[in-house]
């Protein structure tokens, strides 16, 4: 990634501009020819800086306001395994693994499923466990309340400008 | 009530958008309808608050330093807390969960110097401790979220 794929990043990442050629848009904006902001975009996907370029719903307001942080205590010789499986079903829409923070909190995998309400979460849940078999596992299912701050991660070229400067 | 091509739009264009000079045109085509309804359509969404952008997941780790942060914070003090964290710029998600872990949020900085430099002013802002969780691996490809319009799930637990 060089400064100008960082600046590419900056002014896209509160959205396209909603007009016919919202890539030539951008390019005027930093000064780049809309080919070149369309190349760029194209080599950040493929290297999946970009996880994936569209649509970014709202949960919530589209009525699944059913939210599960699921934390899981697995072998660490397994949690890639496990994580893999578990990321394959649609509804889950992240998993990580994490480190475990001594005996208070011991989990090392991380889901979230989003759902309509929270029994049809708790069912997805069950089909999940069935099927990596997580069982045995130790387990919590951390169900969101309020919801305080919500937004798209914000990269700022001045902050992620390396050491050099800063 | 949502279109039909609301609908369309907010189910099958959360990945792979087109990367070509008209991209707003090329959906139309493919949806059958004219550029300007499609435009029309994403504009209401965003309006409405269904569609947060059209634009770029990037990835966590890649660019900067990113982290997961829990504190246990008693009830009384939770709202004052929680808007405090909310009030630092390199704060993005920030929710109460139901555990005696209960505030958790997501940290985004330059570096983890920084990082670590912001987790110590909400910690000492707080008076709390906060636990770390960095993400080590992410095993999601991240294809968007299915949406269902149909069901509607009434189980009163909700």
């Amino acid at each position: 990634m060089d400064p100008l794929d960082r600046r590419l990043l900056e002014a896209i990442q509160q959205g396209l501009p909603l007009t016919a050629r919202p890539y030539a848009a951008i390019a005027a904006q930093l000064g780049m020819r809309e080919g070149e902001v369309i190349e760029r975009l194209e080599r950040l996907r493929r290297q999946g800086l970009i996880k994936r370029l569209g649509v970014v719903v709202r949960h919530r307001p589209l009525g699944y306001s059913a939210n599960a942080m699921i934390v899981l205590d697995v072998p660490d010789r397994l949690v890639a395994q496990i994580g893999g499986h578990i990321s394959r079903f649609s509804f889950v829409s992240l998993c990580y693994r994490r480190p475990r923070c001594g005996e208070q909190w011991p989990y090392n995998l991380y889901c979230m499923i989003h759902g309509k309400s929270r029994g049809r979460v708790l069912q997805q849940l069950e089909q999940l466990s069935e099927s990596c078999g997580l069982g045995t596992f130790p387990r919590e299912v951390l169900f969101s309340r309020r919801c305080f701050k919500q937004r798209g991660a914000l990269y700022r070229a001045s902050l992620v400008r390396g050491h050099a400067d800063g | 009530m949502l279109s039909e091509l609301q609908k369309r739009l907010l189910n099958d264009y959360q990945r792979d958008f087109p990367l070509s000079s008209q991209p707003y045109r090329d959906i139309a085509g493919e949806l059958g309808v004219s550029e300007a309804e499609v435009l029309a359509a994403l504009q209401e969404l965003t309006g409405q608050g269904l569609v947060s952008r059209v634009g770029p997941v990037i990835a966590p780790n890649r660019v900067g330093s990113s982290a997961l942060v829990a504190m246990q914070v008693s009830p009384e003090r939770l709202q004052e807390v929680a808007e405090l964290i909310s009030s630092f710029p390199e704060v993005n998600h920030n929710y109460e969960r139901e555990h005696h872990y209960n505030l958790w949020f997501v940290l985004i900085a330059s570096d983890h110097r920084h990082l670590q430099a912001v987790l110590a002013d909400i910690e000492k802002q707080t008076g709390l401790k906060a636990m770390l969780l960095p993400m080590l691996a992410d095993y999601g490809i991240d294809l968007g979220f299915d949406l269902d319009f149909d069901l509607e799930w009434h189980d009163g637990s909700a």
